[in-house]
């Protein structure tokens, strides 16, 4: 380890009560780091838990959601032992959200500046005025024009929604960005200016960005770290390249495949028509099976896969210096002591 | 601030709005408006005191003089004139409605913000009040009430008495309603975006949930206003209104009881009746229309649902 990590999760677990007082286990065991400065990719299928993940880091799930294990080390603090006060001081200063969904993400009844302006009288950082003066270069920024800065959002394209919630996520000044999903509904032209504008934003301020996505094209692109998840655990992690170029786990591997890549024609499956596709689904949380989480899906499975869910092995090449894990049978056992 | 007015003012304005716009919520303001200004200016608009004896140029009282004999509308029976008593009725009902219905809309939103947004126990518990109040027959409990609180011997006039029962007894449906809206606000993903800036409770109760049931609580207001003038005036017909102060609740109790009815004196018991129409259907209309402009569940925006709110196992969100 070189510099220590800004965030780091360690074996989080969180937990939803059903309405029928089920417990559906979102997340087992979850650990990654993010480096400050780093853009971690957070990929996998809806409901493989990487909203859960985001919202159990901030502490903002549900009623029906507890967090029941694990610790997330932000700077040395871990925020799951904070009081919700202590916390509070926490959000946006230190970790703050772009949303899914800008649209629903923006009071509708409240001007972009106003909301923009909301977070930092909050958290007192300054009077009316500087606030003011810096919702106004938040938004030069962003590069909304001043002129619409009291505007409703209904007023606001797409892209504008999504730059001003990037202006809004930045206001406090925090050292990691969580993006949930940042350009759903988005076109892909605006999706392309909001990742420029994250990569901009990233290289003036040195923030630390975790993207949670499902596009791998945009994860190859931005990300340094890839975290694959599935069905609430981590499948693989590693470098981004090295993810992309050896993936270790059948997952990642089916995963990979199925994205198309028209640039390598070769990697289009055979009579070079249907994309490739994971059969079966991802397994019901409250339902999970009794040992590898992918094993129902796998066409490598062996009869381990039904026994024990498989631990985090180093799968990373000897020498390179860097992280790369994967949670398979097929990878062999885990070293004595490895997270 | 501009923008502190702006989201209390934004309610109102809408409500301006739509009142202009429709004929039969223009009616229920006008019928409001008149009886509040003749209410207002009701020592302009007559020579007597409510209280003072008509007499004759012989000194006797002018007992049950139908309006061709004396003033706009006639005397009762112990002679005071019918139209002075009207006016300054309008300023005893009007007055016992907005404060009841001041009382009741503080309890109901009150209630129904904390119930809806803290849940829990909290919700459970006040609404197992709000049910229990709810199934007790209003009548009775206010009779009681109203009896009890009197017995105590407070020294507070009559009107306090009928303003406070009124108040705490009328707050369950504005609760109910206020809550079930402030269930779907808070489920929207603003809201939970304003938790992850940093804000408590009370911040997103007032900067994000209050402006978006503002138009509720305008639409309840004006509803609860009937109802108040409606019981008022009933509990006053019963005699507890207070006999110095008459509204038209107390008019009809007198008119009642000294036989106005037998006598005659159609001039002693239509006029507090027609003003209790004429002021209960003005709020009625204003009601209507606001709600079918204002209420937000007769609009689209609600549906929207937030995300992430609701685990539905092999459904849940990434």
């Amino acid at each position: 380890m070189t510099e220590p990590p800004l965030l780091s999760v360690r074996h989080l677990t969180t937990e939803f009560t059903l309405a029928d007082g089920q417990v559906a286990r979102a997340l087992e065991d979850v650990s990654f780091d993010v480096l400050p400065g780093q853009t971690v990719g957070l990929v996998g299928e809806s409901g493989c838990g990487k909203t859960t993940t985001l919202l159990s880091v901030m502490r903002l799930l549900p009623g029906n959601g507890r967090i029941s294990g694990g610790s997330v080390l932000f700077k040395g603090t871990d925020l799951l032992t904070l009081s919700e006060r202590e916390m509070r001081s926490h959000r946006w200063t230190d970790i703050a959200v772009v949303f899914q969904g800008a649209m629903n993400a923006l009071n509708p009844v409240m001007k972009i500046a106003d909301q923009i302006r909301e977070a930092i009288l909050l958290h007192d950082l300054m009077d009316r005025k500087a606030a003011d003066r810096r919702v106004d270069d938040l938004l030069e920024l962003v590069g909304i024009p001043r002129a619409r800065r009291n505007q409703y959002p209904h007023q606001y394209s797409g892209g504008m929604r999504q730059r001003a919630m990037i202006a809004m996520a930045l206001a406090c000044s925090p050292d990691l960005l969580f993006a949930d999903e940042p350009t759903t509904a988005l076109d892909v032209m605006i999706q392309a200016q909001v990742f420029e504008l994250f990569k901009r934003i990233q290289a003036e301020f040195g923030l630390a960005i975790v993207l949670v996505t499902h596009d791998l094209g945009v994860v190859a692109e931005m990300c340094d770290v890839v975290v694959v998840m599935y069905g609430g655990m981590v499948a693989e992690v590693g470098p981004a390249d090295s993810v992309y170029n050896e993936p270790q786990h059948p997952y990642t591997q089916r995963l990979l495949a199925a994205f198309p890549d028209p640039s390598q024609s070769a990697d289009l499956p055979e009579g070079g028509q249907d994309l490739a596709t994971i059969p079966g689904t991802p397994p019901r949380l409250n339902a999970l099976p009794p040992g590898c989480r992918f094993e129902p899906r796998c066409e490598r499975r062996i009869d381990r896969c039904t026994e024990a869910s498989p631990a985090l092995v180093d799968v990373a090449v000897p020498g390179s210096g860097a992280r790369h894990l994967a949670a398979c049978h097929l990878l062999g056992e885990p070293e004595a002591g490895d997270a | 601030m501009g923008e502190r007015r702006s989201r209390w003012s934004g309610a109102l304005r809408g409500a301006g709005r739509a009142i202009r716009r429709n004929k039969l919520g223009l009616f229920g303001a006008v019928l409001v408006l008149t009886a509040l200004v003749l209410g207002v200016c009701a020592p302009l608009l007559t020579a007597y005191a409510p209280t003072d004896i008509i007499r004759d140029a012989d000194g006797h009282g002018l007992t049950f003089a139908p309006p061709w004999e004396h003033g706009p509308l006639g005397t009762d029976d112990a002679g005071r004139d019918v139209w002075t008593q009207l006016i300054y009725g309008a300023r005893i009902s009007l007055t016992v409605a907005a404060l009841a219905g001041f009382i009741a809309i503080s309890i109901g939103s009150l209630v129904g913000i904390t119930a809806g947004y803290v849940g829990g126990r909290a919700d459970a518990g006040l609404m197992r009040v709000t049910d229990v109040l709810l199934v007790i027959p209003d009548l009775p409990l206010m009779l009681v009430l109203i009896a009890t609180l009197r017995q105590m011997d407070l020294r507070v006039s009559p009107l306090a008495v009928l303003i406070v029962v009124i108040g705490l007894l009328y707050w369950t449906s504005t609760a109910r309603l206020i809550r079930s809206q402030v269930l779907t606000v808070k489920e929207r993903q603003f809201v939970d975006r304003s938790r992850a800036i940093g804000a408590g409770r009370i911040h997103v109760v007032r900067r994000h949930i209050l402006p978006q049931i503002m138009p509720l609580i305008v639409v309840n207001t004006v509803l609860v206003l009937s109802t108040a003038i409606l019981v008022e005036s009933g509990l006053a017909f019963l005699g507890l209104g207070d006999p110095t102060q008459p509204s038209w609740g107390t008019m009809l109790n007198f008119a009642f009881d000294r036989s106005a009815i037998t006598n005659g004196a159609w001039w002693f018991y239509l006029p507090p009746g027609i003003a209790i129409v004429w002021v209960v259907l003005g709020f009625a209309l204003l009601g209507n229309v606001l709600e079918e402009r204002l209420n937000p569940r007769l609009t689209g925006h609600h549906l929207e649902g937030g995300k992430g709110m609701v685990a539905v196992p092999g459904r849940s969100e990434a």
